[in-house]
């Protein structure tokens, strides 16, 4: 599939901010089942951006943009091939060995309620485990944006059986760890297959490592595994590692943050057109 | 190892304390058991009162967490030093280089390529897994390959040759301040028994730490003078004043995280002057705060954009993001392997023989011998959180144990060791007391560089073995003393 990607993130400060910078990960790396044909990020601010790379393989970019700043959208977009590999991911850069995705962390430590769902879950297999959890996650929480935020951890979400794609992440995370399952979070773009091309967030899932077939990408929010509508742009131990955007800037007030996505299927526009 | 009897650094083993006989006096402390033979009872309550004064004119506080009486307080300073002699510094100076490399290789290694993990020494899990183990360094290599810049070294003493490194410090080492305050404060009080003893100097401390820093600049250009800066989390830290007395010796300015800024990968502090760019950072801030973008996003004590400056090489800090792995307790009872591994020597310096509670067996004999060990949090410092079972109550025994039960990942136990004592001046007179010595070992890109002595913490309570200034020890100059 040719996945087009148009996301803009638009920041507006009360008042005029200094020393805004901002680190990304907006840019997605290719593999096996993931082709990048072209990939831009602007900004309407005047400012340097530094290319980099983190310890888990992402490509990062800081932003420091010019002087003052009292808005400051960012505009990415892409066109990328992908192949349908039923989730199975191939050709990926691993810089850091399996069993450092075996750590919990800050978002995804696990509380009574997510051992007690570890056990349930539990299927003696880690393929099996897998699609268990994935299915019973999309089963039992309630797709809800209004009821967690940006840093709202697994535990939370648990308890009230609701959240975003974020949040079936984190619990999806921090079960499988608990089984002994090497997991991380992903974050990217979901071509739907309902047709709604615009979306009002980026997409989130998780990757396990499935003895002989490796990084497994599962979908809780769907109950599936990802095929080849997902795009795949970076990754971590949780949300923050992989966060598209992560600011910090000196004054400035309170902040508004809107953000519009729209991914679409390229090449079925093209046929379409020609037929 | 669990003699009851302490070895006393002035009489050796010989039974009794009269601290004006002469019997059995060792030959480092000779003249300072004829001062003490010398000085009636009030006169040394009033050097005592005196010192007392110079500390609290300095103003030398620490911050006790946990003390609801008083949150900064005077750390008790005992006026009889501790003495070594030339020769048993020189073995110790030894011990700790080869530790200190080996502390440095293994950082570097974990951090690249993990051969010691491919070769099977250590068990990936305790170092993969480990909180401390900091994955944003792996594959990082930072300036002048150097990871522990400032490394405290923790011995105990337990007979005439027997010294065991008790932990290491490779995070944030503190205390260096009183090891410098002591020796200040001593010359002041008593001038005359320096003229009698060849006491090595300890005054030199600042100006090797900045060279040691400029060493690693990571702008080498000939004849640039770096710009070093000490970044504290502020005036709330426990060791603010350390922090304030440190860059006031090396001569750099004192910084908080809203002084610096990042701007297109490098560091640059605000001064009346405008913007100037930063190379060395010795920081006394956590791998947590330092970076909100990338660490604890709630921070406001860092820098945000330090980690990118870092990772473009751009910046050094000292010590080095990921260090504090190696201050875990259960990567320390691997620490003969480890310096065997990277030296191809065997170690100088002993370890205390240590169970690590995640082994079942050596949870089992650790349950089974509570009363008599001593048990600490794998992650734990400044004696907060351990369990030293011969001076623990049973409810507390029972309590640690079931504790224990619950994460035996997150504890070693160690044998309970008779630490040597030294002469302290008590209010009932000259009594022993147990001492411990933290030596601070400095590693630049040009090599290693170490005063002799340290700084030694007394537990001024009679019997008890805990030092740590957190929990009401005290300190003593030390020094290294020239053979006659």
């Amino acid at each position: 599939m040719r996945i087009r990607v148009d996301y803009s993130t638009i920041y507006d400060y009360e008042r005029p901010a200094s020393n805004v910078l901002q680190l990304l990960r907006l840019q997605p790396a290719g593999h096996d089942g993931q082709h990048i044909v072209n990939w831009r990020i602007d900004s309407d601010c005047d400012g340097h951006l530094k290319p980099g790379e983190d310890a888990f393989g992402n490509i990062t970019h800081m932003f420091y943009p010019d002087g003052l700043v009292q808005r400051l959208a960012l505009h990415v977009t892409g066109e990328v091939d992908t192949q349908e590999s039923h989730g199975v991911l191939s050709g990926s850069f691993e810089p850091l060995p399996a069993m450092a995705w075996l750590r919990q962390s800050d978002l995804t430590r696990p509380d009574a309620g997510l051992q007690a769902l570890a056990r349930q879950i539990d299927a003696g297999d880690a393929l099996a485990s897998c699609h268990r959890l994935t299915a019973h996650l999309f089963d039992t929480m309630t797709f809800d944006p209004d009821v967690t935020h940006a840093h709202s951890d697994a535990a939370h979400a648990l308890s009230i059986r609701a959240g975003v794609c974020q949040d079936y992440a984190h619990v999806f995370l921090s079960v499988a760890r608990q089984l002994g399952i090497p997991a991380r979070y992903v974050s990217g773009h979901l071509v739907r297959a309902d047709g709604m091309i615009t979306q009002p967030a980026a997409h989130a899932w998780a990757e396990a490592l499935i003895p002989d077939l490796g990084w497994v990408a599962f979908d809780p929010t769907n109950g599936v595994c990802a095929t080849e509508a997902y795009l795949r742009v970076a990754v971590g131990l949780d949300y923050r590692d992989a966060a598209p955007v992560r600011g910090a800037r000196r004054g400035g007030g309170m902040e508004t943050m809107a953000v519009a996505v729209t991914t679409r299927d390229a090449g079925q526009v093209q046929v379409q057109s020609q037929s | 190892m669990t003699a009851t009897t302490a070895f006393d650094e002035m009489f050796g083993l010989s039974a009794g304390y009269d601290a004006r006989s002469a019997d059995g006096v060792t030959a480092a402390y000779r003249a300072i058991r004829q001062w003490l033979a010398d000085s009636p009872a009030e006169l040394m309550a009033a050097r005592r009162a005196q010192a007392e004064l110079f500390f609290r004119r300095i103003g030398i506080t620490f911050a006790v967490y946990g003390d609801a009486q008083a949150t900064e307080r005077l750390i008790p300073f005992d006026i009889v030093p501790r003495i070594m002699s030339r020769a048993e510094w020189t073995g110790l100076e030894h011990g700790l280089k080869q530790r200190v490399a080996a502390l440095n290789a293994f950082l570097a290694d974990i951090y690249g390529s993990q051969e010691i993990l491919k070769a099977g020494i250590i068990p990936p899990e305790l170092v993969l897994m480990n909180p401390a183990f900091c994955l944003h360094m792996v594959g990082r290599k930072p300036p002048g390959g150097v990871w522990v810049h400032i490394a405290g070294i923790d011995l105990v003493r337990t007979g005439p040759d027997q010294f065991y490194v008790l932990e290491d410090n490779a995070r944030t080492p503190s205390g260096v301040s009183y090891m410098l305050e002591n020796r200040e404060v001593m010359l002041k009080l008593v001038p005359e028994l320096f003229d009698q003893v060849k006491v090595a100097p300890v005054e030199t401390y600042p100006e090797k730490l900045l060279e040691t820093l400029a060493s690693v600049s990571p702008r080498t250009r000939r004849g640039a003078h770096p710009t070093c800066v000490l970044l504290t989390p502020g005036q709330y830290n426990s060791a603010f004043y350390e922090h304030s007395f440190l860059a006031d010796k090396l001569g750099i300015e004192l910084v908080e995280g809203n002084d610096l800024f990042v701007r297109d990968d490098i560091v640059f502090m605000r001064t009346t002057e405008g913007p100037q760019r930063v190379d060395v950072i010795y920081r006394r801030l956590d791998d947590d705060f330092i970076d909100p973008l990338v660490f604890n996003p709630t921070s406001m004590l860092g820098v945000p954009g330090l980690m990118a400056a870092y990772a473009a090489g751009n910046v050094t800090l000292a010590n080095a993001v990921g260090t504090g792995i190696a201050d875990d307790k259960a990567i320390y009872s691997y620490m003969p392997e480890i310096i065997r591994f990277y030296t191809g020597e065997d170690a100088i310096l002993s370890n205390v023989p240590t169970w690590r509670c995640r082994e079942p067996d050596a949870l089992m004999y650790v349950l089974d011998h509570l009363p008599e060990l001593v048990v600490k949090e794998v992650d734990g410092s400044g004696g907060y959180g351990m369990l030293v079972g011969p001076h623990a109550p049973k409810a507390t025994i029972a309590a640690f144990a079931a504790k224990l039960k619950a994460n035996p990942e997150k504890f070693i136990a160690q044998p309970t060791l008779a630490l040597s004592t030294c002469p302290t001046a008590t209010d009932a007179g000259i009594a022993p007391r147990h001492v411990d010595l933290r030596p601070f070992v400095l590693t630049g890109a040009d090599g290693v560089r170490i005063v002799p002595g340290g700084l030694t913490r007394v537990a001024m309570t009679e019997g008890s073995l805990v030092v740590n200034s957190s929990q009401g020890g005290g300190t003593k100059d030390t020094w290294v003393v020239d053979d006659a």
